[in-house]
């Protein structure tokens, strides 16, 4: 042990892929580097001037070497074609989400990551999850462009303002590990750091428990209400707004006569700029929220409205 | 003996000031440019001093961002991307195809003039407290929210521009139009191909980073939300617009630096440079393929990831032309007759470094991979392993290589080969730990770290010490040599090359008479041409 | 040596070359110029895709007529800029100085109509920053509109305004005998330059003007 690590922690399903194909690469630079480094030190060595030894005569450069060159074309193209088709399979494989996965949402701002348990528990600069199943996180920034990057995990996500962001990771091992941002986003940039924290599956059930404040459903709810979208969105009223029940997932028609997914960017957008893809006959009259709402509170918002569509077994959708 | 040359042609500020001589403004921004190297290099001792220990401790956590914003800004805007082409391309240029001068003198001093007033706002914005944006100048960050010197930093950057423009385009047309007769275009040097192929860039890129900082500063001037989602503008716009140009932008950095090792590889193995045309097509090439890429540096973004998969296919493209020319360079030691000559000690460091550096790439260009070394010091590690490795390397070969030629005099070369071997000792050093500590995840413009990355830190700056003497002792003994240096005859090195035809220094005409060339390129063994037209 | 022109500068060997190398450097800077104003017409193209309603309804602010008088003028004062051209190469100094009179007269006309529309626009609160005011919910992306639209057509009437500039320097050396059939290509350059501008005109007023007037 030397007191200091020289390579990071494997904590996550996809970390080992990550670091095979990271070996084969070193493995090419080792090798091309070594050549000619190795090359370059040879002939200097062994063709050096010496004065009084004939100088070489130059040939004809017209046809020499045609051969060489494209071997040391070609056979770089292919080098790089293995590099790149092994890359792209590994790139999409892991960037799709497993099923079932648990869903944490993440707001990052100037200069805190505020994460948000779908129970109501909430920490700052913490991420507690359980090890052995996939965790899907939504995340969203207040201000300025973040990053969220867990390297034991070897994922990371640029945070963009006006939109949401999706990963996932699988932990495998339990332990601490480090949590940064990645993107420069003004003074305290290196201090928008934290801590991920893998639990074995009982541990993280008593942790998650330790709830006082409301779940985002609950606040959700309470905003809905708060802001008035009851008015138009509820049954049993001067209903100008469509019923907002059982629409999560689907694709609803809007008024240019396209379709579009009813996914939590979809709501987003109607709640900050309402007339852009308004229901397919209902008026365009929804005013807009932009600049009333926090992020937390339109994910509140989102939690809220998932809740009214639920699988045909009693699941939230 | 002293014959009138273009240093003592005439006297006087306003001789130099005013001069139409592409050599004279040559030198006019090897003084500009030295001067920035050495500020943004006093700002990089700063930022390795702070990252010594974990904690923020030397300077306050905004000074640290504006040390690093402002030491990329300055090394690529004020030294990196003029550096060879303003220095080395704007004194060879003519002189290598056989020309008086460059096809608009004027413009050329106007382009000087430009990058001395971008240069001028760029320091007003360092002494009115620097700005801290990183030189990415990311929106929404830089047009809303930073409260630093952005605009003053953004119109310098904008002036700047045009001075690349404007030196790529005399270059264009003085190598379209102003070749000596008999010069065709597989005769020239490669140097020539390496300064054409990059103001194709130059010209073709530029404007489009002008417009960027044009529609930044629009946005914090007037307040409006070209890139600020809260006014319904779109931040990845910028990150494409600013990437358009970036990215092509390295390999503005780097061709010229190229083109320079082709010449000192050939002169000093006295072969004939292998693979002439694969080496001036992989230059093409490079330019071409360096438009395609650049959102490679955006695979986290959020942006598709089909998109993605093209990006990163052509990022593998573009490898495979510089992997051409390392083997070329190579090929042409074999069987050569080497000396260790400073430059060619500069060369194969190059060579060395730029193979290193440029697998690296490869590494960048996975997305995979890129997903977990993005915005870490993998990535500062391989661009300085380019940047500096590379062109700062080119450039140090370069400049001693032709010193004679533009100074008159010989620097003394046991210094010189010494100095060689401390940058090179010292720039490993102070770079290879990063790449390490960049794949434990230390993300890049960290202020303070955890403790476990410490070792490596420490290594990084010690590093930095030894290349700063590396680098100090050029300074000392090039101006040391203007003095007491040995006299230079016009072909020190016994070289190929219309430039190594005419007195060292060379008067302001260049040539006598106009060369009629009836050789071809790197025609060494060079003891018994009788091809020379008559110099005084 | 053979006995060349006056306007021989001493860099070049004879005025062919000379011409060869102004040409070829014009045309280089305005594929630098195309690269400018591409960067603004892609920035312009992503947000009207993005948001189609907003723009139309802030282009509908702009006065069509106004813009159809203006391109009109400008298109004019590329014929008047040719016949400028081909009076220099047939060295009739006066006829040259005459027609870039003209050229400048309609430039400034261009730029007096531009000048009223801004004007008005001010006057209807929809000038960009603080004192933007626009009807209804769109507001902050027809601000976006109009961010481009000063932007780009502000860019291009600066170019024209330089453009004047040059054309005035080329009246002085016309009517002091400097072009001649021999030597006329900076009147040929400066042509080749105002072609330029107007043609980026006449790409910016259906894109700024006529979004979505069926």
């Amino acid at each position: 042990m030397i007191g200091f690590p020289l390579f990071p922690e494997v904590a996550s399903t996809i970390a080992g892929g990550v670091d095979t194909l990271y070996f084969f690469l070193v493995a090419v630079t080792v090798f091309f580097s070594t050549l000619i480094f190795g090359l370059i030190f040879y002939f200097a060595v062994k063709y050096r001037r010496v004065s009084g030894r004939a100088l070489s005569q130059t040939t004809e450069t017209t046809h020499e070497g045609y051969a060489l060159e494209i071997a040391w074309s070609v056979v770089p193209f292919l080098i790089t074609l293995v590099m790149f088709t092994w890359g792209s399979s590994l790139f999409i494989a892991n960037s799709r989400v497993p099923d079932q996965a648990m869903e944490i949402r993440i707001v990052g701002r100037q200069w805190m990551w505020k994460v948000q348990h779908p129970n109501g528990r909430n920490e700052i600069n913490e991420l507690h999850v359980p090890i052995g199943r996939p965790v899907k996180l939504t995340l969203a920034s207040q201000d300025v462009i973040h990053s969220f990057y867990i390297p034991a995990f070897r994922v990371k996500q640029d945070v963009v303002p006006g939109r949401y962001a999706t990963m996932w990771f699988h932990p495998t091992r339990a332990g601490e590990y480090h949590l940064f941002c990645a993107e420069f986003c003004g003074t305290y940039h290196s201090g928008m750091i934290g801590r991920v924290v893998v639990m074995q599956p009982e541990d993280f059930q008593k942790w998650l428990g330790g709830v006082t404040e409301a779940s985002p459903v609950q606040t959700g709810e309470k905003l809905f209400s708060e802001f008035n979208c009851v008015n138009c969105h509820a049954t049993g009223g001067r209903q100008r707004g469509p019923q907002l029940g059982g629409l999560y997932g689907t694709d609803v028609l809007i008024a240019d006569g396209s379709r579009v997914k009813f996914d939590e960017n979809y709501i987003r957008e109607s709640i900050i700029n309402p007339n852009a893809k308004t229901v397919k006959g209902y008026p365009p009259v929804m005013p807009t929220f932009r600049g009333q709402l926090t992020e937390e509170q339109i994910l509140d918002l989102i939690a809220y409205i998932r809740s009214l569509t639920t699988e045909k077994d009693g699941n939230v959708r | 003996m002293s014959a009138k040359n273009y240093l003592n042609v005439s006297y006087g500020a306003r001789s130099w000031l005013l001069t139409k001589d592409h050599k004279r403004i040559a030198l006019l921004y090897l003084a500009s440019i030295t001067l920035f190297f050495f500020l943004g290099g006093a700002f990089a001792v700063l930022i390795r001093l702070e990252l010594l220990t974990p904690q923020g401790d030397l300077v306050q956590a905004e000074t640290y961002n504006k040390l690093f914003t402002m030491h990329g800004v300055i090394m690529v805007f004020f030294f990196l991307i003029p550096s060879i082409p303003a220095v080395l391309g704007n004194f060879l240029v003519p002189m290598m195809i056989g020309a008086r001068d460059m096809a608009f003198p004027r413009l050329n001093l106007l382009s000087w003039y430009v990058y001395t007033i971008g240069g001028i706002l760029s320091l007003v914005a360092v002494v009115s407290g620097g700005v801290d944006t990183g030189w990415t100048f990311y929106t929404p960050y830089s047009s809303t929210y930073s409260n630093t010197a952005v605009m003053v930093t953004a119109v310098g950057i904008f002036i700047t521009g045009f001075s690349s423009i404007l030196t790529g385009l005399n270059f264009i047309v003085t190598i379209h139009k102003m070749r000596a007769p008999g010069l065709t275009w597989f005769r020239l040097p490669l140097f020539i191909w390496s300064n054409y192929a990059t103001s194709l860039i130059m010209v073709l890129g530029t404007p489009v980073i002008a417009i960027t900082v044009l529609l930044v500063g629009i946005e914090r001037f007037f307040g409006v939300g070209i890139f600020d989602p809260k006014l319904g503008g779109d931040p990845l716009l910028f990150q494409h617009l600013f990437w358009f140009y970036s990215h092509p932008a390295v390999y503005i950095m780097i061709l010229p630096g190229m083109g320079v090792v082709s010449e000192l590889v050939t002169c000093f193995s006295r072969k004939r440079i292998f693979g002439y045309p694969f080496i001036a097509f992989a230059s093409l090439a490079i330019a071409v393929l360096g438009f395609l890429v650049w959102a490679h540096h955006m695979f986290v973004s959020g942006m598709s990831p089909y998109a993605g998969m093209i990006f990163s296919f052509l990022s593998f493209m573009v490898a495979v032309p510089s992997a051409v020319k390392v083997f070329n360079w190579t090929a042409t030691l074999y069987k050569g007759s080497i000396s260790y000559d400073a430059p060619m000690l500069y060369a194969m460091g190059f060579i060395g470094l730029f193979t290193l550096g440029g697998l690296t790439g490869l590494f960048l260009a996975t997305i995979a991979v890129d997903v977990h070394v993005h915005d870490t010091y993998f990535i500062v590690a391989h661009f300085h392993y380019i940047m500096v490795g590379g062109t700062v390397m080119a450039y140090l070969g370069g400049i001693h290589f032709w010193w004679p030629k533009i100074s008159g005099r010989l620097y003394p070369e046991g210094w010189a080969r010494f100095a060689a071997l401390v940058v090179f000792v010292g720039f490993n050093l102070t770079f290879f730990p990063q790449f390490v500590v960049g794949y434990l995840g230390m993300p890049r413009r960290y202020h303070a770290y955890p403790a476990e990355f410490q070792v490596l830190n420490v290594m990084s700056t010690a590093g930095a010490s030894i290349l700063a003497v590396g680098y100090l002792l050029p300074m000392v003994y090039f101006v040391w040599s203007m003095r007491y240096g040995a006299k230079a005859s016009s072909n020190p090195w016994d070289a190929t090359g219309l430039e190594w035809q005419t007195p060292s220094p060379p008067p302001t005409e260049n040539f006598e008479q106009t060369p009629e060339v009836t050789w071809e390129a790197y025609d060494y063994p060079s003891k018994d041409k009788e091809k020379e037209p008559q110099v005084a | 040596m053979p006995d060349h022109s006056p306007a021989l500068a001493h860099q070049f060997d004879d005025i062919e070359q000379q011409h060869e190398s102004s040409s070829l450097g014009m045309w280089i800077f305005l594929a630098t110029e195309v690269m400018f104003f591409g960067g603004m017409f892609l920035g312009y193209a992503v947000y009207r895709a993005m948001y189609p309603t907003a723009f139309a309804e802030a282009s509908r602010h702009l006065d069509i007529w106004l813009g159809g008088i203006n391109t009109a003028v400008l298109l004019c004062s590329s014929l008047t800029m040719a016949l400028a051209v081909h009076a220099a190469q047939l060295g009739a100094r006066r006829t040259v100085a005459i027609f870039l009179v003209a050229t400048i007269i309609l430039a400034s006309v261009f730029l007096g109509i531009k000048a009223f529309e801004y004007y008005h626009k001010y006057e209807e609160h929809l000038i960009p920053g603080a004192v933007f005011e626009f009807p209804g919910e769109n507001a902050n992306h027809a601000q976006l509109f109009f961010s481009f639209y000063f932007a780009m057509t502000g860019m291009h009437a600066l170019h024209m305004v330089i453009g004047i500039g040059v054309m005035l320097i080329m009246i002085a050396l016309a009517l002091r005998g400097r072009f001649s059939p021999e030597y006329y290509f900076p009147v040929e350059m400066t042509g080749l330059y105002w072609h330029f501008v107007d043609i980026v005109w006449v790409f910016l007023f259906p894109l700024l003007y006529l979004v979505d007037r069926s």
